[in-house]
């Protein structure tokens, strides 16, 4: 299912969008696929992290499990190994979370290829700006692949106005200043961002970096949010609990109670 | 079109969104500045009376002698306060980071030159400061973390990766991220997104200038070659710069640390593939997927898996020639430059000065070639030290 009917869908029920993130890879190929079928019982979308070793946009705790899969010796084919044997049990829309090198050096075309054939519906490349993005829009088109672009609290409105014309499924909303990594409370920030950007977008509007609770998780529905999409709150829980039980029922758990936060 | 932001394919912004508005700002920022004739002239000041500019180009009488061939010129960049040319560029971007109204700047450094002038450039225009160092390199250096710390720096030492300067660049960006509203990142080399390779490089070009101008006057004509290290490269391409359009070899010298078959070496141009890091796309060290390698380099200014995008370009090209030294000939050539001219250069410049020598043998005694002596070499005696000791050259 693409990514934007399943918004679509959800929003018809009065549904808000969860989208779970972790790292494909952390700590293996055979537990990230248990961990995502974990995460599918309350997840609308899957979104699946592909380590790099330098990963700038992101915190301790993401580059922690990028560290744990990279050390146990993940390779870019992995990625769409994973995706495959996923779809094989589940029909949930998968974006790929990935810096441009992995993509680059790979070849657009064949990258984008792989992704789509393996059964990923989309991609978020953050250190990929539109400008700089237009052959890689062209082929995500034409393989029908979802191109996520990120808008920050500082994106000027011209370049929010751009942004929204290059994204097809949601607009991911950057919440504050800074890199991923769960945090306590929403910034200002978040908030005046969404009031500016559901005035001008097209797309769905979905918040993300520092999502972890649903005190959080409340109040960007109430202030206007379509969604949210939560990271580090779960990797930190594979980067934490010794022992494999422990890590499914932490991510069940964890998953149901944001999604419950998510209802109107 | 010409696209602005490439050299060539090369180049560009590749940054996370956060960082789009700051890059844009800087970019609009210093294109209005560059040619305004009060930035200039206050700058002038400062490279004259802080800086210590314009430095010598100084003729290696007794390295000539020795060699026997080519006459071997050194561009005297070791005299900039600091002991590099880094200050060069930390004066100018720390002066445009005032008049941007920001109040903090911070700098990614490895072997500690590019924070010691970014102190000093903050201390001098009282900026916050604030250096990324790895872990690895504040070991390693810990002389340049104290000179920091005494011209009011905070030193932030960085654990991730490798523990060396590709990761201070890659906390020093987080930390921009994260402060984009008062803080400018002072990059120290031509690398980094569109306009960090075009403005750092146009901050070098003092190096170049100076160089024709006193050639001209000593010799009466151009330089046959010019000879520089390449770290990100910021020192070759100032000296590079004002002659690309001339008659005259430029040779590039990276890093060959153990040997490029060894794989434990820095010669991004020499030895890499394209791909993309920190904000460009350019010649990198990295596996067949992508991930960033580690490097190796006895010169820790050097020791990085990228290089300026304008430098692949110049590769591409074929305008500029990019070759290695290893870490041996590189300390060989310290110890000669030491003992025949009572200079001692940085590890880093050793390496241009290694392969001039080479250069030297092979051509006319009425040729001449210009070495950019980018540094100088206090900071690296204990390695030198050490290597001696340990038996890998004699003195
Ligand atoms: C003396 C000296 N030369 C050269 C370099 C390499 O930098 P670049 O290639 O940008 O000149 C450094 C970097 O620290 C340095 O300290």
């Amino acid at each position: 299912m693409m990514v934007f009917e399943k918004i679509s869908e959800l929003k018809r029920r009065d549904e808000n969008v969860l989208v779970s993130f972790i790292v494909a890879g952390d700590p293996d190929k055979d537990r990230t696929i248990e961990y995502l079928h974990a995460l599918d019982e309350s997840s609308d979308i899957i979104e699946l992290g592909i380590p790099f070793s330098d990963p700038v946009a992101d915190g301790k705790t993401i580059q922690e499990g990028y560290v744990r899969a990279l050390k146990n010796g993940f390779k870019v084919s992995d990625i769409f190994d994973i995706v495959r044997k996923f779809r094989e049990r589940s029909d949930t829309p998968i974006v790929l979370m990935t810096y441009y090198n992995l993509v680059y050096v790979r070849g657009l075309e064949r990258f984008l290829k792989e992704a789509k054939f393996a059964g990923a519906d989309g991609l978020i490349v953050v250190d990929l700006p539109v400008e700089e993005g237009e052959e890689y829009i062209r082929y995500c088109k034409n393989f029908g692949l979802d191109t996520i672009f990120l808008i920050a609290p500082n994106t000027s409105r011209d370049r929010i106005v751009n942004i929204d014309n290059a994204t097809t499924g949601f607009i991911y909303l950057i919440s504050l200043y800074g890199t991923t990594g769960a945090k306590k409370t929403v910034s200002d920030e978040a908030f005046e961002l969404l009031k500016k950007t559901k005035s001008i977008c097209k797309n769905p509007l979905l918040v993300g970096f520092g999502i972890s609770n649903q005190e959080q998780v409340a109040s960007l529905i109430k202030a206007g949010a379509d969604g949210v999409i939560v990271g580090s709150a779960f990797v930190d829980i594979i980067g934490r609990c010794k022992d494999d039980k422990d890590v499914v029922s932490g991510l069940k758990k964890k998953a149901k109670e944001l999604k419950d936060a998510l209802y109107p | 079109m010409i696209d602005m932001r490439k050299f060539g394919d090369f180049g560009g912004i590749y940054v996370p969104e956060t960082l789009m508005e700051p890059l844009i700002e800087l970019e609009k920022f210093y294109s209005e500045i560059k040619d305004d004739e009060v930035f200039n002239k206050e700058l002038e000041y400062y490279y004259r009376y802080f800086a210590g500019r314009p430095t010598p180009l100084y003729l290696a009488k007794n390295l000539t002698e020795k060699i026997g061939g080519a006459k071997i010129y050194l561009k005297r960049e070791d005299l900039v306060h600091g002991g590099a040319h880094k200050l060069n560029n930390t004066i100018a971007q720390a002066l445009l980071a005032k008049k941007m109204g920001k109040r903090r700047i911070i700098a990614e450094t490895g072997a500690g030159q590019h924070g010691t002038a970014t102190a000093m450039a903050g201390s001098l225009f009282k900026l916050k400061t604030e250096i990324y160092m790895g872990e690895e390199d504040i070991q390693r250096q810990k002389m340049n973390v104290f000179r920091m710390e005494l011209m009011g720096a905070e030193v932030h030492s960085v654990g991730s990766g490798s523990k060396t300067l590709k990761d201070a660049v890659n906390e020093a960006l987080r930390d921009w991220a994260a402060n984009v509203i008062d803080t400018h990142y002072l990059i120290g080399s031509v690398i980094g997104p569109h306009p960090y390779p075009t403005m750092v490089r146009d901050f070098q070009s003092i190096i170049g200038r100076e160089t024709r101008e006193a050639i001209i006057k000593e010799e009466g004509c151009l330089p046959d070659k010019i000879v520089a290290c390449v770290g990100g490269g910021s020192n070759a391409i100032g000296m590079f710069h004002p002659f690309l359009n001339d008659k005259v070899g430029l040779i590039g010298v990276e890093a060959g640390g153990k040997g490029l078959s060894t794989g434990k070496h820095s010669a991004s141009l020499c030895n890499g593939k394209k791909g993309v890091l920190h904000g460009a796309l350019t010649y990198l060290l990295q596996d067949d997927d992508g991930q960033i390698n580690q490097t190796s380099s006895i010169a820790a200014g050097l020791d990085y898996p990228g290089v300026g995008p304008e430098h692949s370009f110049l590769k591409d090209t074929g305008r500029v020639k990019y070759t290695t030294i290893d870490d041996k000939k590189a300390l060989e050539a310290f110890l000669i430059l030491s003992k025949e001219e009572g200079i001692i250069p940085a590890l880093e410049s050793a390496h241009a000065v290694a392969y001039a020598i080479e250069l030297a043998k092979d051509m006319a005694k009425d040729d001449n070639i210009v070495v950019c002596l980018s540094g100088r070499g206090d900071k690296d005696v204990e390695i030198v030290k050490d290597s001696i000791d340990r038996g890998v050259i004699k003195i």
